[in-house]
């Protein structure tokens, strides 16, 4: 191949690239879209981390959904306050304060509390081990304790303590609520930071039962509803419920009497 | 004669998708919805036709003149991806929520095997013109058909008890494989 040929291949793929690219050019201002400058802005102060607990795909559709209204602009769990904030800023709207999320675990039966009905020696994952009849403890209610929130959590945000149990550093959480998903159970709850007393138990079952799978068990005997003031506190399915409307920000556990010590103030564990 | 042969073998026979097995991404991944099978199959038989005709006319004209075959790919691809730009802003300007649904599929249609495929197996045919036309026209037609008949049974097994662990990927492989399987009863056609 002489140097002819080396100039005619080089010359006629760059003639080509060229008209093509001319006819490019020409068709993109006659089907040229207007987009929403705000778009891109508001693309701007978004965290970046595509990670999707929006509920969009990415930090992209987020900014064009939240721009054509059909998504809050609150929406960014993980931006939270100061993005929203700013995106207000962008669409020149007033921005409420939207109280901050934390992920919580709503189950106290780790391996020392609870009964275990078998040994599983399955796959590792809370997922798989719920398919095989509810995991290996009595509890079906309670944590499968193999931490799928924990392989979930995006921003190292948890952990599984000695006991068998996940733990949310609520420093670190975001709000993101992906251990939610994870979680087969129903186990991660997303609550504002400001709900401190919880009610940390799942069980449904009767009293008898549920005293004998789980020492932390809310067994359903009603003595919490009784001792708090009317309506804070409810009774459904054997297990008491907090009514957070009612109850408030009160950062006083309802009662000491509570056999399962159902109730935390949360920031022990 | 020999131009609805092509085409029908284009279509049916040699079915780009379900026979020859290319441009199998874009069968899987928008075949969820009528409506956008029917406008991705659309889009793709535009951009065939048009490249069938692009890139004779290069290879003919340009190519075998000076020699450079070997330049066959480059300037396939050239084409193809020109096209595609093309295509995605008319669509972005025509119709927003088909460009949404649509989605990353639009702009694959550039790496889509099934188009690179038509060029140069009319190349290597050694079709005249009007006939790698016809070829393009036929396997559009072909790629749509594939796509509306995915996507029509893939809205009927929404509605389906498909046992859980084939749902999602598994059965639309397996219907994939079922609908390849009649694509072979085209065989005696001609």
């Amino acid at each position: 191949m002489d140097l002819n040929s080396l100039l005619i291949a080089a010359g006629s793929m760059g003639g080509l690239g060229l008209i093509f690219s001319v006819g490019l050019a020409i068709a993109n201002r006659k089907l040229h879209v207007e987009e929403d400058p705000k778009i891109h802005q508001i693309h701007e102060v978004l965290p970046g981390v595509n990670c999707g607990a929006c509920g969009f795909p990415g930090c992209g559709p987020f900014a064009e959904n939240v721009v054509n209204g059909k998504a809050d602009y609150n929406g960014c769990p993980v931006g939270g306050q100061e993005v929203a904030e700013d995106i207000a800023e962008i669409l020149g709207i007033e921005s409420e304060t939207s109280e901050e999320k934390v992920a919580r675990v709503m189950c106290q039966g780790g391996i020392v509390e609870t009964a275990k009905k078998a040994v599983y020696e399955g796959i590792k994952t809370c997922t798989a081990a719920t398919l095989i009849n509810k995991g290996e403890k009595f509890c079906e209610y309670g944590c499968i304790g193999y931490g799928d929130c924990v392989e979930a959590c995006q921003f190292d945000a948890m952990y599984m303590n000695n006991n068998g149990l996940p733990v949310v550093i609520e420093d670190k959480c975001v709000g993101c609520g992906k251990c939610v998903e994870a979680c087969p159970q129903g186990i991660m709850e997303m609550h504002p930071v400001s709900h401190k007393v919880l009610l940390r138990c799942k069980n449904e079952d009767k009293i008898l039962f549920a005293r004998q799978v789980c020492t932390r068990a809310c067994i359903g005997c009603g003595i919490c509803v009784r001792e708090a003031e009317e309506g804070k506190l409810t009774m459904s399915n054997n297990l008491a419920r907090i009514d957070y409307k009612k109850f408030g920000d009160d950062t006083k556990i309802p009662t000491e009497k509570c056999p399962g010590k159902c109730f935390t103030n949360s920031g022990e564990v | 004669m020999n131009l609805i042969i092509i085409f029908i073998s284009a279509a049916l026979i040699n079915n780009f998708v379900l026979i020859q097995f290319l441009g199998i991404c874009p069968f899987v991944g928008v075949s969820k919805k009528m409506d956008s099978a029917v406008s991705m199959g659309l889009a793709v038989t535009f951009v065939m036709v048009i490249s069938a005709a692009v890139t004779w006319l290069i290879y003919h004209l340009l190519l075998v003149p000076f020699d450079m075959q070997i330049l066959e790919y480059v300037s396939f691809i050239l084409v193809i991806a020109s096209l595609v730009q093309l295509v995605e802003m008319f669509i972005r300007k025509v119709s927003k929520p088909l460009y949404d649904s649509l989605g990353i599929f639009l702009p694959l249609i550039t790496t889509n095997c099934a188009i690179l495929g038509l060029a140069l197996i009319s190349v290597l045919r050694d079709y005249s013109f009007i006939e790698s036309v016809i070829f393009g026209a036929g396997a559009g037609v072909g790629f749509t058909l594939a796509l509306v008949i995915m996507a029509g049974i893939r809205e009927e097994l929404e509605l389906a008890p498909v046992p859980k662990h084939f749902k999602g990927a598994g059965i639309t492989m397996i219907i994939a494989g079922c609908l390849g399987l009649a694509f072979m009863g085209f065989s005696g056609l001609i």
